[in-house]
């Protein structure tokens, strides 16, 4: 299947990245080869198989409910780019 | 004899019969690594001046240490330092050990060379104009240069077996749940598994059983109780059962993969005419899906990998892109300045099928795909104690050689990744080299929880050979 470099650019939006000219060539092209290797599995029948998302089997882990200490605020913040009276700082989002 | 030449069940005896001490031990490693860390670069930090008292490790520079710099090789975790530690690196510390650096890897686990670190390529001890593998590349060559006597690694598709196999030395993928994963950075979660490099199977044992076992913190770690692993050791293997999958031999699909390298198949033939000689029961079988596995693998993981590293945006760590007008130009501008290509790949890959219109396509196809490559698995191991077959199909290749072309660098992942889809265990052991004198690794793959199979036929295998006590000549 084509990828051209709109659509990779539409996907860059989703994925909130501001790829440059250069990349939205590279990566359509990068893209589609590898879409194209990908499109195997289209060969397989797999009606009736069910889906593995998770090896384990594993549903509903939950730990006794004990209260226990958190991170204290000030470690969860000292890598933030930004931040102001205990929270996280970031661009006005509402105007 | 040197003391960072011995494994770590030897300078343990030693330390016992108090012959040396862990000073000694620090020094002659710190004195190996400033003689080759130059040519290998196998660290991206090393700590000099802490005083050290327990056995030194290495850890790949994706698992949490609190208070030290924990980046992935990524411009986007520049200057982060945990507020926490790994479970496994406190129970590393509990066990007394020292952790003394951090290892180079490719950015995020991305990659299968170590070229995709945001600070410099990790060259291959055995030849420096070779990769060491990836994504713990930084680990494993550590580990086979002598700059360490062991390391951790982490392995979501090949990526501590196939450094292992390239260095020359022994790593372990362990059964999903097996190890914690709680403050490993997350990949991709339900194929992502910590686990040992190490220079032989003891050491591999050894430290296995001290990383490995339930973990509130991680729910998907198995409550299981953790054997001890020393008891698989030095038994033999007459009557074990050994399939060999003749897919991993024959598989010739695609223009840009050759399949199994020709001198790679000679020496995995005399390593499985040596199982033979040591008493396995060996038959062909038939692994009749593994040629989807990469293509399954590329959906799931780049899917899973998306959605984790949405994660890193200029809120609550690393750099923040300046000058932004709106909140999402300030994601986007730092995301772009932040990834490396490979992970922009990925990021975009794993998105694309995701996106409307292509998740039952590809994400939902390939989930039902990876169910028929775990009961291909589990239908042998009904009959079966193990896979035994190549690690990768080359070994090393040159720095630079498969960079551009990112499928070829995935399809070298042929034959580890079905074996995280799967969720089982797998071991690769040195087993000889190829005429250029490069390793080539040996793959034991056995069903889940089941490492001490792996232990047992990778140590009657070692101790019948010579492969495990090479070393690099650097």
């Amino acid at each position: 299947m084509a990828i051209s470099r709109d659509d990779v650019a539409k996907v860059a939006h989703l994925a909130r990245i501001d790829l440059d000219e250069e990349e939205l060539k590279l990566f359509s092209k990068q893209l589609e080869s590898i879409v194209e290797f990908i499109d195997k599995l289209k060969e397989l029948d797999v009606s009736g198989i069910l889906p593995t998302s998770h090896v384990l089997g594993l549903t509903n882990v939950v730990r006794p409910d004990i209260a226990r200490d958190s991170l204290p605020g000030e470690a969860v913040l000292s890598n933030a780019p930004a931040s102001s009276k205990g929270h996280f700082l970031v661009p006005k989002v509402i105007e | 004899m040197k003391l960072w030449e011995l494994t770590a069940h030897e300078l343990l005896k030693k330390l016992a019969h108090q012959e040396i001490s862990q000073e000694e031990i620090l020094s002659s490693l710190s004195k190996r690594i400033e003689e080759v860390e130059p040519k290998i670069k196998a660290f991206v930090r090393i700590e000099k001046s802490k005083g050290f008292n327990g056995l030194p490790i290495a850890i790949k520079d994706n698992i949490c240490i609190q208070g030290q710099p924990t980046t992935c090789a990524s411009r986007i975790l520049e200057d982060f330092k945990p507020p926490y530690d790994a479970t496994v690196i406190r129970k590393l510390k509990d066990a007394g050990f020292t952790i003394y650096g951090t290892t180079n890897m490719d950015e995020f686990a991305f990659g299968s060379s170590c070229e995709n670190s945001c600070y410099y390529p990790t060259r291959n001890p055995w030849n420096p104009e070779y990769v060491p593998g990836g994504s713990s590349g930084g680990s494993a060559a550590s580990v086979a240069s002598g700059e360490a006597i062991w390391a951790l690694g982490s392995d979501t598709g090949g990526s501590i077996r196939q450094p292992a196999s390239f260095c020359g030395i022994t790593g372990l993928k362990p059964t999903y749940g097996r190890v914690s994963r709680y403050g490993l950075i997350a990949f991709a979660s339900s194929l992502d598994q910590i686990g040992p490099f190490a220079r032989d199977v003891e050491d591999c044992c050894l430290l296995l059983k001290v990383i490995a076992g339930h973990d509130q913190y991680d729910s998907t770690s198995a409550n299981l109780p953790v054997p001890d692993y020393r008891q698989s050791l030095g038994k033999d293997i007459k009557g074990i059962r050994i399939g060999i999958p003749k897919e991993y031999f024959s598989l010739v699909k695609d223009s840009r993969f050759e399949g199994i390298d020709k001198e790679v198949k000679i020496v995995m033939e005399e390593a499985i005419a040596q199982l033979k000689r040591l008493g396995a029961n060996v038959q062909e079988v038939s692994l009749p899906h593994t040629e989807y596995a990469v293509s399954v693998y590329y959906i799931l993981a780049t899917a899973e990998a998306s959605s984790n590293l949405a994660r890193f945006d200029g809120v609550q760590y690393g750099p923040r892109a300046r000058g932004a007008a709106n909140l999402i130009e300030m994601y986007k501008r730092t995301r772009q300045a932040g990834f490396g290509h490979e992970a922009k790949r990925r990021i975009m890959l794993g998105t694309y099928v995701l996106s409307h219109g292509y998740y039952e396509a590809y994400y939902l196809r390939a989930l039902k795909v990876r169910t028929l490559i775990a009961n291909d698995f589990a239908g042998i191991f009904k009959d079966f104690d193990c896979i035994v077959g190549p690690t990768s199909p080359t070994a090393a290749f040159r720095l630079g050689e498969k960079i551009q072309d990112p499928l070829a660098m995935y399809l070298s992942d042929i034959y580890t990744i079905s074996v995280n889809l799967a969720g089982i265990p797998a071991i690769s052991i040195p087993c000889g080299f190829n005429k250029a004198g490069l390793p080539v690794g040996l793959q034991i793959i056995t069903k889940s929880f089941d490492e001490e199979m792996l232990f047992r036929v990778a140590h009657c295998y070692e101790q019948a050979t010579l492969w495990h006590k090479m070393r690099p000549p650097i």
